[in-house]
């Protein structure tokens, strides 16, 4: 009992401390003494009465929606006596694989550096400064050379990584049968069952209406889609964070979409908001970093070829070069098991007080990782507020897809979790997939880290990253993704090659994600 | 008895070949006896149809004027039909389009039609979807009274009788037409000939801007009569991106790869791509408008689009020559404002069968394929007789756009919103003659 209440005058303390410093607690600051001009503030109650304004003009919510936001992003501390580290990532094994990888990674971007003498940072001339500024909406004609740049890592890279994860303290001396775990990933983390799975998504249960499956044009609007989009509306009219994030767990309608968002990731676009972006791009202006070349390729490669987001070609270039300029978000590394990588000042190497952050973000972008904004690009088409929306994203859920660590939503636990499901209800297909020499999560592996961005039809995608905001969890892509294994297992069922079960999966996007999902949680005989 | 469906087609496209292969179709030449005639219409050069079953004649391209003229004294057989209609080009044609929109707005307005309704500026409030547009050098005079109201404007030029933007070109000062010019001493002015008349249109300047890219919408439109007008809108249109920035800056002016939208421009850019060909598709479109403008003016948009198309085919019936033998397939282009208006840009009459990427040859494939689904029913020996009617199942990605049989023997508006999620929106049969005061739920 005592603990549970240290545990939460913890977690009060650190919102608190987190919320003092921010514009919210300046604008409420104001606005408590602009409402001291009311008639009904009296100086005998002064502070029920304020916060009785606060509450009816809607600043309380507003509040709420911000405490909701923090609870939300940051773990609750698990001991306080934990050191930081465990914040991060509580299993020791687990950051010493993630410290491993993270120095490979830099190596690489130093080698490269190295070979084609470019630094990784350098003030650019005031001329190439100005094209810069007259190019800024139309970067994607620029055609710079990038044939000598490489992308950093690709995710089957990272894969290779995963699978030779191991925990020391783990003894698994039987001998390797099929009771044991087949797939690639060999840690024992515990992942969820169907039944648990099916009481955590209790909203995509049979009996429930979804958009995705309610909505179709054959069911009729009065069963359901009418009375969802006018809950909707309600949700945003009252503006409660809470609300939306329980609400978009069956689908949010196309029209409401970009505020429901916008709402639960706590996002307002704000003078001070907009003014932050425009420093951003302000010193993209000004520095041009190795690591602009990386997102230009990878936009090149990936999006500018995709069928639904070569169009926002050049949003996407807009977004991330702000975005790993972005110092704002080295805060999530307080709960990511990552750590920026550091670099110094040249001829200061080791000196502390000469040490910064590289890039200024500390995300080292790899091959695929402009595939986590084009999506954002359908819904949001102020450059500021995309960005906003973007960040909020990647420090709530993407930094998990490329990191190694024991979190549930970390791509460890999903990979395990897919492999797991998979084996338990489908075992001829993982046993036959596995002979062949098609182990499952060689194919799955990409589509999880791209949290099936690129994979599906951009209308299901969106559908799916509604669930993900809606629970507030990464483990629908692993349910997905064994989904997507049962639908197609006849036809993998008579492979004989892994390039042929990869060609049996190339192509999702005839898929219909809801259906698919609900099908495997509630209606597959287990 | 059942024979095989002899087809004749003067263009080699495999999406054609490989849907009349597959019915089982026997291609023969165009001299023999032929069922199904699928021809591309070269402005000025009409199909050599046999004037009779009974005589084979072969006539050279060059000679060839309106075979469906009385004079010639042609018959189609009734168990022939061919891809288009006589005299199609009343649509096709830009001037001719304009032209009898015009006349068809007139009318209305003459019968006191409530679609016929002015605004305060005397705009028309329902039809008014064609830029403003004049024929040179026929009303050079009337243009150049009209540029002079707004001489900041800028207008393009276009020929009668050329597609895939060849010939085009962008003015903003009348001195660039100079020789269009009734009176100019120095014009080549001889004689009415088809061959040098354009028509200048007021350019639409400030295009719905996506990704900052201008982009026009292709629509297919299948009519298999005119009278009763009975036509279909293919579910998959597709938009057109240009590769380049959009700027209205008048330095642009002569960089195409800016303004014209038509592929076969875009494919010479330097930035376009071969996977995707700078297309997208009409659902593309309808969820980002959805996601970023609300589901009202989406819809309201596509509804208008649907009207403005139905209000074009519309203004043709009564000249079009509704021969049992023909239909066609048209290419509507369109272009959207930034204030969500859609403009009826021109109607062509033998949409590109070219695929530019492996999706477009698909989406050509599947045209073509649901196209003789509802033209040549169940793809045997044609009967021109039929009601040409086709029954729900085999329309495929085609949706009804207007039946005006089956309008008309509606009493009330009966309004099917056919609900599929991506499509293109509200469809069905609809009241929708002249008179009727129903337009407030269409809009």
């Amino acid at each position: 009992m005592l603990e549970q209440d240290s545990g939460l005058s913890l977690t009060i303390a650190r919102i608190v401390q987190r919320l003092k410093g921010s514009s919210l607690h300046s604008q409420l600051e104001r606005q408590a003494r602009i409402s001291l001009h009311n008639p009904e503030i009296k100086l005998e109650s002064l502070k029920e009465d304020i916060k009785d304004f606060l509450k009816t003009s809607g600043w309380e919510k507003k509040l709420q929606n911000a405490v909701y936001s923090e609870l939300n992003v940051f773990p609750s501390p698990c001991h306080p006596a934990a050191p930081p580290e465990h914040m991060k990532e509580p299993l020791a094994y687990m950051r010493k694989a993630q410290g491993s990888w993270e120095k490979r990674i830099l190596k690489s971007l130093n080698s490269m550096c190295t070979e084609l003498s470019i630094p990784l940072a350098q003030k650019r001339p005031a001329s190439e400064q100005k094209e810069l500024l007259n190019k800024w909406n139309e970067m994607g004609t620029d055609e710079p050379d990038l044939s000598l740049f490489r992308p950093v890592y690709a995710p089957k890279d990272f894969l290779e990584v995963l699978m030779n994860l191991r925990n020391p303290n783990y003894e698994n001396g039987e001998q390797l049968s099929f009771r044991n775990h087949l797939g690639l990933i060999q840690v024992p983390l515990k992942v969820k069952d169907i039944p648990e799975l099916k009481e955590d998504f209790s909203e995509l249960d049979l009996n429930v209406g979804q958009l995705g499956i309610d909505d179709s044009a054959q069911v009729p609007p009065e069963f359901f889609e009418n009375e969802h989009v006018r809950i909707g509306q309600k949700v945003l009219a009252e503006q409660d964070s809470a609300a939306a994030q329980q609400y978009v767990r069956q689908g949010c309608p196309t029209a409401l979409r970009a505020d429901l968002w916008a709402l639960i990731l706590n996002i307002s676009n704000q003078p001070e908001d907009i003014l932050y972006y425009e420093q951003l791009k302000s010193n993209v202006i000004q520095h041009d970093l190795l690591v602009d070349s990386l997102i230009y390729k990878d936009v090149k490669l990936t999006a500018s070829n995709d069928d639904y987001y070569f169009v926002f070609e050049d949003y996407l270039y807009q977004v991330l070069l702000c975005f790993s300029r972005d110092t704002s978000v080295l805060e999530h590394f307080a709960y990511s098991s990552a750590t920026p990588p550091k670099s110094y000042i040249r001829g200061k190497l080791g000196i502390e007080e000469y040490a910064v952050f590289y890039p200024p973000n500390g995300v080292i972008p790899f091959h695929g990782f402009s595939m986590y904004v084009a999506p954002l690009c359908f819904l949001y088409h102020e450059p500021s507020k995309l960005y906003q929306i973007f960040r909020e994203m990647y420090v709530r859920f993407f930094f998990r897809l490329h990191s190694i660590s024991s979190h549930p939503s970390g791509i460890v636990s999903l990979c395990l979790l897919f492999e797991t499901l998979l084996q338990t209800h489908l075992p001829q297909l993982f046993y036959h997939l596995r002979e062949i020499g098609a182990q499952p999560l060689r194919i799955s592996f990409k589509w999880m880290v791209r949290a099936f961005s690129g994979y599906l039809a951009t209308d299901q995608l969106l559908l799916l990253w509604d669930r993900i905001l809606g629970y507030n969890s990464l483990e629908i892509l692993a349910v997905l993704a064994a989904a997507v294994f049962a639908f197609r297992a006849v036809n993998l069922m008579e492979v004989t090659s892994l390039a042929a079960a990869e060609a049996v999966l190339a192509d999702l996007s005839t898929l219909k994600v809801m259906p698919l999902l609900q099908i495997f949680l509630f209606a597959t005989v287990t | 008895m059942a024979g095989k469906v002899k087809w004749v087609t003067d263009i080699e496209k495999s999406v054609l070949i490989n849907n009349f292969e597959k019915r089982g179709w026997i291609q023969v030449a165009e001299n023999e006896d032929w069922n199904f005639y699928w021809c591309v219409i070269h402005w000025f050069q009409f199909v050599c149809l046999k004037p009779s079953r009974n005589i084979i004649a072969r006539m050279s391209v060059q000679t060839i004027r309106n075979v469906f003229s009385v004079e010639t004294g042609y018959r189609l057989s009734d168990d022939q039909i061919v891809n288009h209609f006589p005299n199609h080009y009343e649509l096709t044609r830009k001037d001719l389009m304009v032209k009898n929109i015009k006349r068809y707005r007139k009318e209305l307005e003459k019968e006191g039609s409530p679609l016929a309704e002015k605004d305060e500026n005397g705009k028309y409030i329902y039809l008014d979807f064609v830029p403003v547009t004049f024929m040179l050098p026929a009303d050079y005079n009337l243009f150049v009274e009209e540029f002079r109201k707004n001489p900041s404007s800028t207008w393009i030029m276009k020929p009668c009788g050329k597609a895939q933007g060849k010939g085009i070109f962008l003015i903003n000062k009348l001195s660039q037409i100079k020789k269009w010019s009734r009176d100019s001493k120095t014009s080549s002015f001889v004689s009415q000939s088809s061959k040098e008349a354009y028509v200048i249109s007021l350019y639409i300047n400030n295009p719905l801007l996506i990704g900052g890219k201008k982009f026009d919408l292709r629509l297919y439109v299948l009519v298999s009569t005119y009278r009763p007008l009975r036509c279909y809108m293919y579910k998959l249109g597709f938009c057109r991106f240009c590769t380049v920035k959009y700027t209205p800056s008048t330095s642009e002016l002569d960089n195409m790869f800016v303004h014209l939208t038509n592929v076969a421009i875009q494919k010479h850019g330097d930035d376009y791509n071969h996977i995707h060909g700078g297309k997208w598709t009409v659902s593309n479109l309808r969820l980002y408008l959805e996601s970023t403008r609300g589901k009202e003016v989406t819809n309201k948009l596509f509804d208008e689009i649907h009207w403005i198309i139905v209000q074009s085919l519309k203004a043709v019936a009564p000249v079009m020559n509704n021969d049992k033998h023909c239909f066609e397939c048209y290419g509507y282009d369109i272009i959207i404002d930034d204030k969500l208006k859609p403009w009826l840009i021109e109607v062509n009459a033998s949409p590109s069968l070219t695929s530019s990427t492996a999706n477009d040859r698909i989406l050509k494939y599947n045209l073509i394929n649901d196209t003789l689904n509802i033209a040549v029913p169940n793809g045997e020996i044609p009967d021109c007789k039929w009601n040409k009617s086709p029954p729900k199942e085999v329309l495929g990605n085609y949706e009804v756009l207007y039946d005006e049989e089956m309008a008309q023997s509606d009493g009330s508006d009966r309004d099917l919103r056919s609900r599929s999620g991506q499509s293109t929106g509200t469809k069905g049969n609809r009241g929708r003659d002249s008179g009727k005061p129903v337009l407030t739920t269409w809009k």
